[in-house]
């Protein structure tokens, strides 16, 4: 039976390992390989690397983080931050990525997501959206670090993504991130409703009881999560066993 | 030395590292000679069954990896997409011939259930037979798998693991000396790691001369 997924995710900056809130207040974390090692020996089912500088030198940088860790840790994981060309993912995927997350790209372009999936497989494709509250009370898709409003609200855009051709969604609520106050279930359970495709709870985790409700009552697929692993004493392990023991499938 | 078959979009160093955390010599190459002057042959995988035999083709490495898996039983391994490629035809991207080194055919997932596609993430396999690939490793163990095809063979002998997702489905298969597997060991934590070990010290059984 196919398991439930918990996912570190690690924010890169340059060389660096960050983690923010909402988007801001950018704070520095740690070196990103010895917390890939770490996971790995805690034996995450996944780890998901965002760069959020994306610059040409951030992206250098990237991939030499992402080929170190290639070199030490034997598991999967996402990688994404500037994906633009089929080049940025055929690289990605050589220097060790299982999946290449696609963000503003796919929205200033979606013929790119049919692109990407035709060269190189649906499965290997994760479109992430970040979404807030706008000024008008309204659920919408932001792109360049949650920069840029672009009209389009969360449920519909998942749904095409789908239709695109991506083979999983990263979702983030930019008002959740870094707060430690738990998932925004409402539009995670539209979104995993509205798609066939896996879909990943991210922004908000502050407990271990906000990673069983996103996979119980948000039905996600996998559940995302960096805060609470960088600021409390909860690690990989201690989450596992908890979701265990309250009966979700994941592995152990 | 084992030679990694570079083919244009797979994910190359993870499992070239892999190997060579036992020590062993790794060439991540689509060259001829390093096909023939490998001792075994790994063919990973990431990509659709259409680009994948386009790159093989294209590279002109169809002959030789024919002589030297086929005639010469070299010891070979596939993964994912290096597994699918050994049917007669798949599905991916258009349908399109592959190495038929294995007969059968690689389809989408027709699911019945409300299952979501990709299957994607660790779910544990069903040991089909004795095989020295899983030697040492404990039975049915979960592995990490990402893909939307599988792989069906025309003859059940093949099988050497299948896997639950809504239908049974072939997680590994083994005929004399290719072995493949739909999961990614090089990703699969230690058992999977144990997999690519015992593909190093494995001495296929009918091996001609």
């Amino acid at each position: 039976m196919l398991k439930k997924r918990l996912i570190p995710v690690l924010l890169l900056q340059n060389c660096r390992m960050v983690k923010t809130i909402q988007f801001d207040k950018i704070r520095d974390v740690g070196n990103p390989v010895t917390a890939a090692k770490i996971y790995d020996a805690q034996i995450a089912d996944e780890l998901v690397f965002l760069d959020i500088n994306a610059t040409v030198e951030g992206k250098e940088a990237v991939k030499e983080i992402i080929n170190r860790v290639t070199e030490e840790c034997f598991m999967p994981f996402a990688v994404g931050g500037g994906v633009k060309t089929l080049k940025d993912i055929q690289e990605l995927l050589r220097i060790g990525a299982d999946k290449v997350i696609i963000n503003s790209a796919a929205v200033e372009d979606p013929d790119f997501i049919k692109k990407a999936a035709e060269k190189f497989g649906s499965a290997n494709i994760v479109v992430s959206i970040d979404y807030k509250i706008n000024n008008n009370g309204e659920k919408e898709v932001f792109i360049h670090r949650g920069g840029k409003p672009t009209g389009l609200d969360p449920v519909k855009w998942a749904k095409k993504v789908e239709l695109f051709g991506a083979g999983e969604i990263i979702l983030t609520s930019i008002d959740r991130e870094g707060t430690m106050t738990g998932y925004d279930l409402n539009t995670l359970k539209e979104v995993t409703k509205a798609v066939n495709i896996p879909v990943i709870a991210n922004g908000g985790v502050g407990t271990l009881i906000h990673l069983k409700e996103g996979l119980t009552t948000g039905n996600a697929s996998g559940v995302a999560a960096a805060s609470i692993f960088h600021f409390t004493d909860q690690s990989p392990i201690k989450a596992r066993q908890f979701l265990a023991n309250e009966g979700v499938n994941i592995k152990f | 030395m084992i030679v990694v078959i570079d083919y244009g979009t797979g994910n190359l160093k993870s499992v070239a590292n892999a190997l060579k955390l036992f020590g062993e010599e790794v060439k991540i190459s689509n060259k001829k000679e390093d096909i023939i002057n490998s001792e075994r042959i790994v063919l990973p995988g990431v990509g659709t069954f259409f680009e994948g035999m386009k790159n093989l083709r294209e590279l002109d490495i169809i002959d030789t990896l024919n002589e030297e898996v086929i005639k010469k039983k070299k010891p070979f391994l596939g993964i994912c997409l290096g597994m699918h490629l050994l049917a007669t035809r798949g599905f991916e991207g258009g349908i399109c011939n592959g190495l038929n080194w294995v007969p059968g055919e690689v389809k989408r997932f027709e699911l019945k259930e409300n299952l979501r596609i990709p299957h994607m993430g660790w779910n544990n396999i069903s040991l089909k037979k004795e095989s020295s690939l899983f030697e040492n490793i404990p039975k049915n163990k979960d592995y990490y798998f990402v893909h939307c095809f599988h792989f069906i063979p025309d003859l059940k002998e093949y099988i050497v693991a299948t896997c639950d997702y809504g239908i049974e489905f072939v997680s590994a298969i083994q005929k004399d000396n290719i072995f493949a597997t739909q999961f990614h060991p090089e990703k699969s934590h230690q058992n999977g790691l144990r997999i690519l070990k015992n593909f190093i010290k494995w001495k296929p059984e009918n091996k001609n001369a």
